[in-house]
C-alpha cells in the first residue's frame, strides 16, 4: 500500500475523533437525567425513563443514524451528516451511560445518605461532596471501556458521507482495488487509538475502584 | 394517518423479508461464533504458549476492530486475495469472528466463575482434564454465562443492520432501497425501527427476567 494511501486513511482519525467525543460528551450530559428519572420517587418519571432507555437500545445505532440524516434530514430541516452521526450515537450513548450510572448509584452504601443525612447536610451539598466523588471513581472504568465501544461504533459515519477512518478506507479501496490491506490497515487504527483509551481503563479501574468506601 | 398504514402495509412483506435475512444472518453468525467463542475461551488459558498468544490475536482482533470494517475487508479486501464471498457470507463469517471474540469472554467469565475447588476435586477422583471440563467446568460456566450470551444475541441482531454497507438485501437495505425509490425515507425508516424494536424490547425483557431468575439463589 502507498504512502500515499496510507495518509489517506490517517487524514480520517480527527473526524473518527471527534465523533466519539461529541457523542460521549452528549450522552454523559443526557444520561444525568434519564438516570435522575430512572431513580425518582414518581413512578410516572421512572417507567418514561425505563421505556426511553429500552427503545434507544432496542433500535441499531446505523437506523438512528438514518432516521436523523435521511428521515428528518431530508424533509423538515437539513441536518448534516456530521451532526446526524453525533446525535445518533450521543442518544444511545445517554441511554447506556445512564445505566452505568444507575449501577454506580447502587453501589454506594445507603449508610451513607442516613450518615449525611443526621449530619443534617443540605441535600445539594450531600450530592456534591460526598456522593460525585464516588460516583466517578465507580463510573470512570466502565465509561472508558464504554468510549471504547463507541470508537468503533463511530465507523457507522462513513455510510452517510463523514470523511472518518472507514469511510477514508472505503475510498481507497475502491479506488485501488486493495481492499485488503487497506481495511486491514483501518481496522489496525482502531485498535491502535483503543490502546491508550484500555490502559486508562484498566489503570482506573486497578486504583479506583479500590478507594471505593464499602 | 392512514396513508402511512397503508404505505407500511404495501412495503411490509419487502420489510419482512429483509428481517428474515437479517435473522438468518445473526442465526449463522451466533451458530458458528459460540461454539468457536467457547474453542477461544479454552485456548486463551491454554498451557501452551503459542496456543495462548494465537487465540489471543485471534480475540484481539475480533473485539478491536469495527464489525463495519470486519465486514467490508470480508467483503471487499477478500477479492483481491482470489476469494469471493457473496454478501450473505462474507456477513456470516465476518459477524461470526466478533461473534466468538466477544463471547470468548463472556464464556470466559463463566468458566473462571466456577470455583477451583471443583477443578480440584474433579482431579481428585481421577478425571483428566478433558472430562473435567467436558463434565464439570464448562456445563456449568455456560449456564453462569447464559444471560450475558443471550444479551450479546440480541446486540448482534441489531449488528446485522451493517450489513447495509456490503449490499445485503437486509431489514435495513431494504428499508434504505423503498426509501430511495419512494422518497418516504422517514416513514419507512421509522418501520424498519418498529420492526428491530419488536423483536429487540421483549427479548431484552426476557433476558433480564431469566438473569433475575437465575441470580436468585446465589444473590
Amino acid at each position: 500500500m502507498s504512502a500515499e494511501s496510507l495518509l489517506v486513511i490517517l487524514s480520517g482519525i480527527p473526524w473518527t475523533l471527534a465523533i466519539t467525543a461529541g457523542a460521549f460528551t452528549m450522552g454523559a450530559i443526557l444520561g444525568i437525567p434519564l438516570c435522575a428519572m430512572r431513580v425518582s420517587r414518581s413512578w410516572l418519571l421512572r417507567s418514561m425513563a425505563i421505556v426511553i432507555v429500552l427503545i434507544l437500545r432496542s433500535v441499531p445505532p446505523i437506523v438512528w443514524l438514518f432516521l436523523l440524516y435521511f428521515g428528518i434530514g431530508s424533509g423538515f430541516f437539513q441536518v448534516g451528516p456530521m451532526q446526524a452521526s453525533i446525535v445518533a450515537l450521543g442518544l444511545i450513548t445517554g441511554a447506556n451511560l445512564s445505566e452505568i450510572y444507575r449501577g454506580a448509584l447502587k453501589s454506594i452504601h445507603p449508610g451513607q445518605w442516613e450518615a449525611s443525612h443526621a449530619l443534617n447536610m443540605p441535600r445539594w451539598s450531600v450530592f456534591i461532596d460526598i456522593m460525585v466523588p464516588q460516583l466517578v471513581r465507580v463510573i470512570l472504568p466502565s465509561a472508558t471501556s464504554y468510549i471504547i465501544g463507541l470508537l468503533k461504533d463511530s465507523a457507522i459515519a462513513s455510510t452517510v458521507g463523514v470523511t472518518e477512518i472507514a469511510f477514508q478506507a472505503n475510498f481507497i479501496s475502491r479506488r485501488h482495488f486493495q481492499g485488503l490491506e487497506v481495511f486491514a490497515v483501518a481496522g489496525l487504527f482502531y485498535i491502535l487509538i483503543s490502546l491508550p483509551v484500555a490502559a486508562v481503563a484498566r489503570y482506573s479501574d486497578g486504583v479506583l475502584r479500590a478507594k471505593v468506601a464499602r | 394517518m392512514s396513508d402511512l398504514f397503508t404505505f407500511w402495509l404495501e412495503n411490509l412483506p419487502t420489510m419482512i423479508d429483509g428481517l428474515i435475512v437479517s435473522l438468518e444472518v445473526t442465526g449463522v453468525a451466533l451458530a458458528v461464533g459460540i461454539p468457536l467463542g467457547l474453542l477461544l475461551a479454552l485456548g486463551v488459558q491454554s498451557r501452551t504458549l503459542a496456543v495462548r498468544w494465537a487465540t489471543m490475536a485471534v480475540v484481539e482482533i475480533g473485539r478491536g476492530a469495527p464489525a463495519l470494517i470486519m465486514l467490508q475487508f470480508f467483503y471487499f479486501g477478500l477479492p483481491q486475495a482470489g476469494v469471493s464471498l457473496t454478501s450473505f457470507s462474507a456477513a456470516a463469517f465476518a459477524l461470526a469472528w466478533t461473534t466468538s471474540a466477544y463471547t470468548s469472554e463472556i464464556i470466559r467469565a463463566g468458566l473462571e466463575a466456577v470455583p477451583y475447588g471443583q477443578k480440584e476435586a474433579a482431579a481428585a477422583v481421577g478425571f483428566t482434564h478433558t472430562d473435567a471440563l467436558r463434565y464439570i467446568i464448562v456445563p456449568q460456566g455456560l449456564r453462569v454465562a447464559a444471560p450475558a450470551l443471550l444479551g450479546f444475541s440480541i446486540l448482534m441482531l441489531q449488528a446485522t443492520s451493517l450489513c447495509f454497507a456490503i449490499a445485503l438485501p437486509e431489514l435495513l437495505s431494504q428499508a434504505y432501497m423503498i426509501g430511495t425509490n419512494t422518497f418516504q425515507y422517514l416513514p419507512i425508516l421509522i418501520l424498519a425501527g418498529i420492526l428491530y424494536a419488536l423483536i429487540c424490547i421483549p427479548a431484552t425483557i426476557a433476558v433480564s427476567l431469566l438473569e433475575r431468575s437465575l441470580s436468585r439463589h446465589t444473590a
